[in-house]
């Protein structure tokens, strides 16, 4: 049947009685890059935050301490820690809030016409540069800006004002502003919270409403007690996008934010002209740490499921 | 009895490896615990049309797999020919598969779904082309070779998938159950197409199917399969008049399985045997019965009536029930129907009870 | 809230709150179009003075506009070319066998993209220094490439498992090797999965600042370039123009991925 078996055939028949190996040439190179390069350089800057910088010499002393952890307890640094835990509590909340009525509106009342067109409306802004949306708001908040345009005519700007004067969420101008990054926040993580929760209210069967109302329930009450409930999960899988992009972000401290460093700036100020990389990667286990007890608590409210 | 199998209806060791298309030595395979194939011994011949009956999972298509390279047996040796074939990948056997979902490749025409064997051993186009147009003939598509795969019929797609695999003159031809989609009619015009084309080509049919009635229609030889063992080979004839085991017998056909103190009252001895339906008469009760023959008395507890022919559900006093079959020859819907809960006395010939051993 | 009966409409207030969320979506993205047309220098005045197209002549000449833009499409074409194939062999390898640590790939495979990004940044970035590396092209593309290998991996594995495997076997019971199988049936039949998978890799690579920031050394692509200008109020239209290019180099592979997968979910994914 065959003419000469072509090397490529030779190859083939080869590996047909030795599936193992077939299977581990198919796998080496994604596994070597993800496995070794990726894994390996995790595993590397572990290890680092292990290590401490000595000060005169400027090398990384290979001695296994816990200096860089006892460092991250200093003043400074726990502010900073406090500061990026809170604003992504805050921004987490906030998202959830808004997030709620439109994804209900998604879910529930919405033909499948109108749901596919938000659901593009939705994902349309993830579509476009992050980078460059963090950056349109520093156009809309500035001193003349949009917003300020916008609140001029509508005779709101005494209270801009007067938020603008309050310690730690004001500052000189909207655009370098702990309020004004809190905005922004919101604005860049939104689609990530609406998703999850569209998601999870489509799941809650219309029967479950019904029989609600049918023992009894008013309205608000079927609300809170089932469809509150039942949406929690989606909520939860939301805010592990929120929580975590926030707490690892320095694009939107730096752009609107003054001397105050959030943990994002904090790793790449130390890493970079510090070139203190082990107290940088230090700084990175916080939010690991973070994220991996939110993960695990997540998992138990079900929240993987409404991914 | 050959070998260590003692399966009742297995093969005797034959002298046939000269033509020998597929051959099974002991053959297994486990999926973890599960013996989805389980010590099979087979020996199919050159040209004859064999099928494999059974039911969902009774390891038919995976022996089907097995001849065709797309599974490695656990334990036991399959021979294509005479030759050993367990290092040898699919694309290297003499052997074409008809899969039971057809898998035409949806980004092909029909012409160049047919063709591609040809097309992956380098046949020049124009013959290409020919050899083509020959298949479409054979398989009674003619002009269909610009067609795409979703502009066709279940049917058309059938015979496109029956071409592709014929075109490459395999000496073995595997079908796995490919008239399952089809309505009845389709069915048994193509059940006499595959026949007619298998006798014309001349080459092995291997065909999987779980409808004992196309299996009998279309087979020279036949296995039954049950529980990944075979229960019994074959002609149709021998299958259906002489079934090895009880479960042959209840599968292929229908059957009456009669055992233990119902056998014994029928007969005199308590040895289990089955009976076919059509082969039991009624009569009235108290009627006369010849030397040869067993009789039974008993009720019509249901009767359904089939257009062709009438089933009667008859309870014995001897116990038990039994299944009759009677051809409408002169009654009609009426008359039968009103036979229901009337005492009767079933008549048949001692000759037609088949013992069987009661595995399966 | 309104009545809960299968037909009740929305209340006014859920539907006015629909549609402010959705502007406050989509309106800062026409905010930096229109201001890339602004006569004013200082490009944030509202109402805009003036609309004029002259700043796309003042970023033609901009020599360091042009760099950071050719150097983000050398990166991310690299960097799609690079997922595409370590996507499309992770996925053939997770499809084709049941083997012990096929959760591990998928877990391994979407560690890059779910970790935040200055976690992969800094760690790759010690990685490459610790092994003396210098900080080139190449290194941006390795950490792009990265996290890219998600995108092209979970769309072929989607298509691959959508096409029925019976047609391979098929193939290959014709008579085609599996190499022959490759070229002729599988990549037919996932040619718009690799399309969409790439294009969204170059999207995400076109876009991303995070990781770059780390790997990069003295390269600047055109995020890292509106990086930096970020707290320059000079010349702010030309920083708007740059950043409209990168609206385009991010939106338009998209709209052509989500084309071609008719709108899956993955398309999503690609917004960081």
């Amino acid at each position: 049947m065959s003419a000469a078996a072509a090397p490529t055939r030779r190859l083939s028949i080869y590996l047909y009685r030795r599936p193992a190996l077939a299977l581990i040439l198919l796998l080496a190179p994604p596994l070597l890059w993800l496995g070794v390069v990726y894994l390996g350089s995790l595993f590397a800057l572990i290890l680092q935050s292990f290590f401490t910088l000595d000060s005169f010499t400027g090398q990384v002393v290979r001695k296994l301490t816990l200096a860089n952890y006892r460092d991250l307890f200093v003043a400074s640094n726990i502010d900073i820690i406090v500061r990026t835990a809170s604003m992504a509590a805050a921004v987490t909340v906030a998202a959830a809030g808004v997030a709620f009525p439109i994804s209900y509106y998604m879910a529930r009342y919405a033909t499948p016409r109108v749901r596919a067109l938000l659901y593009l409306g939705v994902l349309l802004p993830l579509w476009s540069s992050y980078l460059v949306r963090v950056y349109s708001w520093k156009l809309i908040l500035a001193r003349e800006g949009v917003l300020n345009w916008t609140l001029v005519q509508m005779r709101l700007d005494g209270v801009l004002n007067w938020l603008l004067s309050l310690p730690v969420i004001g500052g000189p101008s909207l655009s370098v502003s702990r309020l004004g990054m809190f905005v922004v926040f919101l604005y860049v993580w939104l689609p990530y919270m609406i998703l999850p929760i569209e998601a999870a209210l489509e799941r809650v069967p219309e029967s479950l409403l019904e029989a609600s109302a049918d023992l009894g329930a008013r309205p608000r009450e079927t609300f809170r007690r089932v469809v509150l409930p039942l949406a929690f999960p989606g909520v939860v899988a939301g805010s592990l996008f929120t929580f975590s992009l926030t707490l690892g972000d320095f694009v939107v401290p730096y752009a609107l934010g003054n001397s105050a460093l959030f943990i994002g700036q904090a790793v790449l100020a130390f890493q970079g002209t510090a070139a203190n990389v082990p107290l940088a990667a230090a700084f990175t286990v916080v939010p690991m740490v973070i994220m991996a007890v939110y993960l695990t608590i997540a998992r138990r409210t079900g929240a993987f499921e409404a991914l | 009895m050959a070998s260590g199998v003692t399966r009742p209806g297995a093969e005797p060791a034959r002298e046939r490896a000269s033509t020998s298309a597929v051959r099974f030595s002991h053959v297994s395979r486990a999926f973890g615990d599960v013996q989805a194939v389980d010590d099979v011994s087979l020996d199919i011949d050159d040209g004859e049309f064999f099928s494999l009956l059974g039911p969902s999972g009774s390891g038919k298509t995976t022996c089907l797999r097995l001849i065709a390279g797309f599974d490695h047996p656990t334990a036991g040796t399959i021979e294509l020919h005479g030759v050993e074939v367990s290092g040898v990948p699919p694309y290297e056997r003499d052997v074409n598969t008809v899969f039971q979902d057809y898998a035409l490749f949806p980004h092909m025409t029909v012409g160049e779904n047919i063709a591609y064997g040809l097309m992956i051993k380098r046949v020049p186009g124009a013959e290409r082309e020919v050899r083509g147009r020959e298949m479409l003939e054979l398989v009674r598509l003619p002009g269909m070779a610009d067609r795409r795969p979703a502009q066709l019929s279940g049917g058309q797609r059938q015979r496109v998938a029956l071409a592709r695999a014929l075109i490459n003159r395999p000496r073995v031809l595997l079908l796995d159950e490919p008239l399952g989609a089809l309505d009845l009619k389709l069915r048994q015009q193509m059940q006499v197409e595959l026949k007619a084309i298998q006798r014309a080509v001349g080459i092995t049919f291997i065909y999987v199917t779980h409808d004992q009635e196309e299996a009998l229609t279309m087979s020279d030889r036949l296995a039954v399969m049950n529980n990944g063992r075979i229960d019994q080979v074959g002609t149709p004839a021998d299958v259906y008049e002489h079934p090895a085991t009880g479960f042959v017998a209840g599968f292929v056909g229908v059957s009456n399985l009669v055992s233990g103190e119902t056998a014994r009252a029928l007969t005199g001895l308590p040895a289990t045997f089955t009976i076919r339906p059509e082969k039991i008469l009624i009569r009235e009760p108290g009627a006369s019965v010849t030397d040869g023959m067993c009789w039974a008395d008993g009720r019509v507890r249901d009767v359904v009536y089939l257009g062709a022919h009438t089933r009667y559900w008859v309870e014995l006093d001897a116990g038990g029930e039994l299944v009759i079959t009677q051809q409408n020859v002169e009654s009609t819907s009426m008359d039968v129907l009103a036979a229901r809960d009337r005492r009767v006395r079933l008549v048949w010939h001692r000759l037609h009870n088949r013992p069987v051993e009661t595995m399966g | 809230m309104a009545a809960r009966a299968p037909t009740a409409r929305a209340s006014f207030g859920l539907k006015a709150a629909t549609v402010a969320v959705l502007l406050f979506l989509h309106l800062p993205l026409t905010v930096i179009i229109l201001f890339a047309f602004t006569t004013e220098d200082a490009a944030f005045r509202f109402p805009p003075p003036g609309l004029t197209v002259n700043w796309f002549g003042v970023a033609w000449q901009r020599a360091d506009i042009w760099a950071a833009l050719s150097l983000s499409l050398r990166v991310a074409a690299l960097t799609a070319l690079a997922a595409l194939v370590l996507g499309t062999l992770a996925a053939a390898a997770v499809h084709r066998s049941r083997f012990f640590g096929r959760e591990t790939v998928s877990f391994l495979v979407i560690l890059p993209i779910a970790l935040p990004g200055i976690i992969t940044g800094i760690a790759l970035r010690s990685a490459i220094s610790l092994l003396g590396i210098p900080f080139s092209v190449w290194t941006i593309v390795i950490g792009h490439a990265t996290f890219c290998v998600v995108v092209v991996y979970n769309n072929v594995l989607a298509r691959f498992r959508r096409t029925a495997y019976s047609q391979v076997e098929a193939s290959m019971d014709l008579g085609a090797s599996p190499f022959q199988t490759f070229r002729y049936i599988v990549l037919p039949s996932i040619a718009t999965a690799l399309l969409a998978g790439g294009m969204l890799a170059f999207a995400l690579s076109f876009d991303e600042i995070i990781v770059t920031t780390f790997t990069a050394g003295q390269q600047e692509t055109l995020p890292i370039w509106i990086f930096n200008q970020l707290t320059k109020p000079r010349q702010r239209p030309v920083t708007n123009i740059a950043a409209l290019f990168v609206i385009a180099g991010t939106f338009i592979p998209i709209l052509l991925a989500h084309r071609m997968t008719q709108g899956t979910v993955e398309a999503g994914r690609a917004g960081r």
